[in-house]
């Protein structure tokens, strides 16, 4: 059978004989990478563009149409030193690019306009000391409302949009009061110049809006960066499934291109990419990844498989059902979706201080209005006065203390391994008080190794790891990698379900069950002692030893365990897996609290009971079955090993091998809430200060810039620490 | 006073000119990639000259 690798599916056609492809690539991290990679791509012939984009690590390449094969550049990056894969932008970061670039472009309109109209607004201020015409001023005044009147118009979208779409659902949000102040203000202004009044607020305005888009983009930045990478992660898993194009004739595509219907075919040791139903072979499966349960199942015509799903010991050929992110087991799905519901309930800590400060805000601004008229001031310079109130009160420190916190804060924990998925993910974080951790490769790693290796001479486990190289089935590759073997033995032989076997200088080796080598009595006696291990034996001639193979504990577990709970979090264990092999892993930890054998709906169920106390729960899972719960949870977590669907459904993954990103997530997540609410209390204390000056009426638009852009400042410099956590012992 | 008539539609005319120079950065993509771009300022363009030819004079 011939095997090709396909990467049309992501190829684009440029028109006029040019080709387009995006690789994602790894390990690119100064100019020296990047100069070599232009220049080492550049030398192919038809290369029309190579170009490395440092901050996403991604490569942008051109060519004419012909003789290249787009695999070409993958060798070639090879060679280089670099693995890269093709990669297509999923269409949320699409719209994540979209709306940074146009932040960006609302950022640069209100900043120029800022700039001109203080341009014009500093003569006016110190005009009204010395001596400016009356004339002069309102010509500054006009000239002032020619550039903010647009500007804002233009620049102001991102804010009107929100707060339109709060006030449309009914509710209130940090946008709302500051599209009033800023609308009011100018509205204000542009009576008074036409009245020739001394006091116009167009600088104020326009200033806040430029502070606003700051942390807004900021903000954005964060995110779309964010994407950027968990989209290069997903492409630099390079999943791709072998796929019948003839009745015998296979191809290596990209599983973004296989559609319901096709065929594929599965070999041993092969991780399934697609959901599909089996159609021919017999083998056993480990669904672990999905169910938690790290006991294989067998495969046989009729049996459904499921992304994730790992096949063990025959080739099976399967129908695809649906493509990629398709279908599941209803129940999860079902599950889920109630699960989602449930979260958007959750209400932002902006939200929450904005329903509570709008309603002050503009009774203050009211009462003022009142009072004035009351004393015996004229309609007209109580509005006035009323209307300085608003534009004084405008949150505009608060509507930075809780992005600028959280732009700082994503970056710290981007930096320690941490990706955010939902953009309230940290205050959520900061606020858990019970971790609920699923075992199987979550606590655990995804991959087999080797427990036992040292009570083995070293000359027979480099012997085993040969003789494990022949060998597709899992538990082999993780001898043969825990081992370090490099040469298979000659002539070995595999015999499916059962082992390999080799005869080297007319003595023969095996490696397999421990009946296939000899071994049921060696087996027998130790046996049982750990029950997640699956036990292989070797042989050469009658020696025999035995290898435990099982999924390891995160190098950092125990500590990490510990040091959640010296942080007050209660933890607990929920395993889909055996009774034995959770016990094992709870005792390991210290966990006095676990279950073993849950379904879905039970570890829905448990979270659910712990909410009615009032818990707030964080759930760190892996597999399909703790999609719902994740999505249930107050907040959740997964590794970036995760099934697709639950990586999708949680608010953070974290990346690597360590357990450790969960600690320091939670560590940063509680400074970067301590530092919003500090923020908060930052704004009202300013406000606290500015608003009587304001209630009297003494505020000019000098103080009114000035107050503002000093609290802005100061609650940046203050998000500014969320960048470092004091260092604990862990 | 006449010289408003001249500097003030001058200082926008040059402010528009700095916004209108911004988004014409914007969008030829000038901000995708703010981290490459500090290095290649400081990457040498052309291709790396042989080492061989300055370790031997051309008058050997």
């Amino acid at each position: 059978m011939q095997v090709t690798r396909d990467f049309s599916h992501y190829v684009k056609d440029l028109g006029a004989g040019l080709s387009h492809i995006d690789l994602a690539v790894e390990g690119v991290s100064c100019a020296g990478c990047m100069a070599k990679i232009e220049r080492g791509l550049s030398a192919l012939p038809d290369v029309t563009l190579a170009r490395v984009n440092l901050t996403d690590r991604r490569i942008a390449l051109e060519w004419k149409q012909g003789s290249l094969d787009p695999a070409r550049f993958i060798d070639r990056l090879s060679e280089l030193g670099y693995k890269a894969y093709p990669f297509e932008t999923a269409s949320a970061e699409a719209t994540e690019v979209a709306e940074s670039r146009f932040l960006l472009r609302c950022l640069g309109v209100a900043a120029f306009a800022t700039m001109n109209v203080m341009m014009l607004s500093i003569p006016v201020w110190s005009g009204n000391v010395s001596d400016m015409l009356p004339e002069q001023r309102d010509f500054f005044h006009w000239l002032s409302a020619l550039i903010a009147l647009p500007a804002v118009a233009y620049a102001g979208q991102p804010f009107f949009r929100s707060a339109w779409r709060a006030l449309r659902s009914g509710n209130v949000n940090m946008d709302v009061p500051i599209c009033i102040g800023v609308i009011l203000a100018l509205g204000m202004s542009v009576v008074e110049t036409f009245h020739h009044a001394e006091h116009a607020y167009f600088d104020a305005a326009i200033m806040l809006l430029t502070f606003l888009l700051v942390g807004r983009y900021l903000d954005q930045n964060m995110r779309r960066r964010t994407r950027a990478v968990a989209g290069n992660l997903a492409a630099l898993k390079a999943e791709t499934a072998t796929k019948f194009v003839g009745t015998d004739e296979i191809s290596e595509v990209p599983v973004a291109a296989i559609r319901a219907g096709d065929l594929v075919l599965l070999r041993p040791g092969e991780r399934c990419a697609v959901d599909g139903v089996v159609i021919e072979g017999r083998s056993e499966l480990d669904q672990s990844l999905i169910t938690g349960e790290t006991l294989y199942v067998p495969a046989k015509p009729g049996t459904a498989i499921y992304a994730g799903s790992l096949n063990v010991s025959g080739a099976l050929r399967v129908k695809v059902s649906a493509a990629a992110e398709g279908t599941l087991l209803a129940e999860i799905t079902r599950l889920l979706d109630n699960a989602l519901q449930a979260r958007s309930r959750y209400m932002r800590l902006a939200d929450r201080a904005s329903r509570l400060y709008a309603p002050v805000v503009h009774a203050t601004a009211a009462l003022t209005v009142l009072g004035w008229v009351l004393a015996g001031a004229s309609w007209h310079d109580a509005i006035v006065t009323g209307i300085a109130v608003l534009i004084i009160t405008c949150p505009c420190a608060l509507g930075l203390a809780i992005p600028t916190v959280q732009t700082v804060a994503a970056g710290a924990m981007f930096k320690s391994g941490v990706l955010l998925n939902a953009g309230d993910a940290i205050e959520r974080l900061a606020e858990a008080e019970h971790v609920i951790f699923d075992k199987t490769g979550t606590l655990t790693l995804p991959e087999l190794e080797v427990v036992n290796a040292a009570d083995i001479p070293a000359e027979m486990f480099a012997l085993a790891g040969r003789l494990a190289l022949s060998s597709h089935h899992p538990v082999a590759a993780a001898v043969a990698q825990a081992a370090n073997a490099k040469s298979p033995l000659m002539g070995a032989v595999e015999e499916p379900g059962q082992g390999v076997r080799a005869t080297v200088d007319g003595v023969e080796f095996r490696l397999g069950r421990p009946a296939f080598c000899g071994a049921d009595v060696l087996a027998a006696q130790t046996g049982g002692i750990d029950p997640e291990a699956s036990i292989v034996a070797f042989s050469r001639g009658d020696e025999n030893f035995l290898l435990s193979v099982r999924q390891g504990l995160r190098p950092d577990a125990a500590d990490i365990v510990a040091g959640l709970k010296r942080r007050g979090i209660a933890v607990e264990i929920l395993s889909g897996d055996r009774e034995a092999a959770v016990q094992a892993a709870a005792q390991a930890l210290g966990v006095s609290e676990w279950r073993a054998g849950v379904t879905p709906a039970d570890k829905i169920a448990r979270i659910e009971t712990l909410k009615t106390q009032g818990i707030k729960v964080m759930m760190v899972g892996d597999g399909m079955n703790d999609a719902p719960s994740l999505a249930a949870a107050h907040v959740s977590m997964s590794p970036i090993s995760a099934a697709h669907l639950s990586q999708a459904t949680a608010d953070l993954v974290f990346l690597g091998r360590p357990l450790a990103p969960v600690l320091s997530a939670t560590d940063y997540a509680r400074k970067a809430l301590r530092l919003m609410r500090q923020n908060l209390w930052l704004a009202v204390g300013y406000n606290a200060l500015a608003v009587p000056l304001a209630i009297g009426g003494v505020v000019t638009p000098l103080i009114a810039a000035a107050a503002m852009s000093g609290s802005s400042i100061l609650v940046m410099l203050n998000a500014l620490r969320a960048r470092r956590v004091a260092e604990e012992q862990a | 006073m006449e010289v408003m008539i001249i500097l003030v539609p001058l200082a926008l005319a040059l402010g528009l000119a700095g916004l209108l120079a911004f988004l014409w950065s914007l969008k030829s993509g000038q901000y995708d990639d703010l981290e490459g771009a500090a290095w290649r300022a400081i990457a040498d363009d052309d291709e790396p000259q042989p080492v061989v030819r300055a370790e031997r004079p051309p008058s050997a």
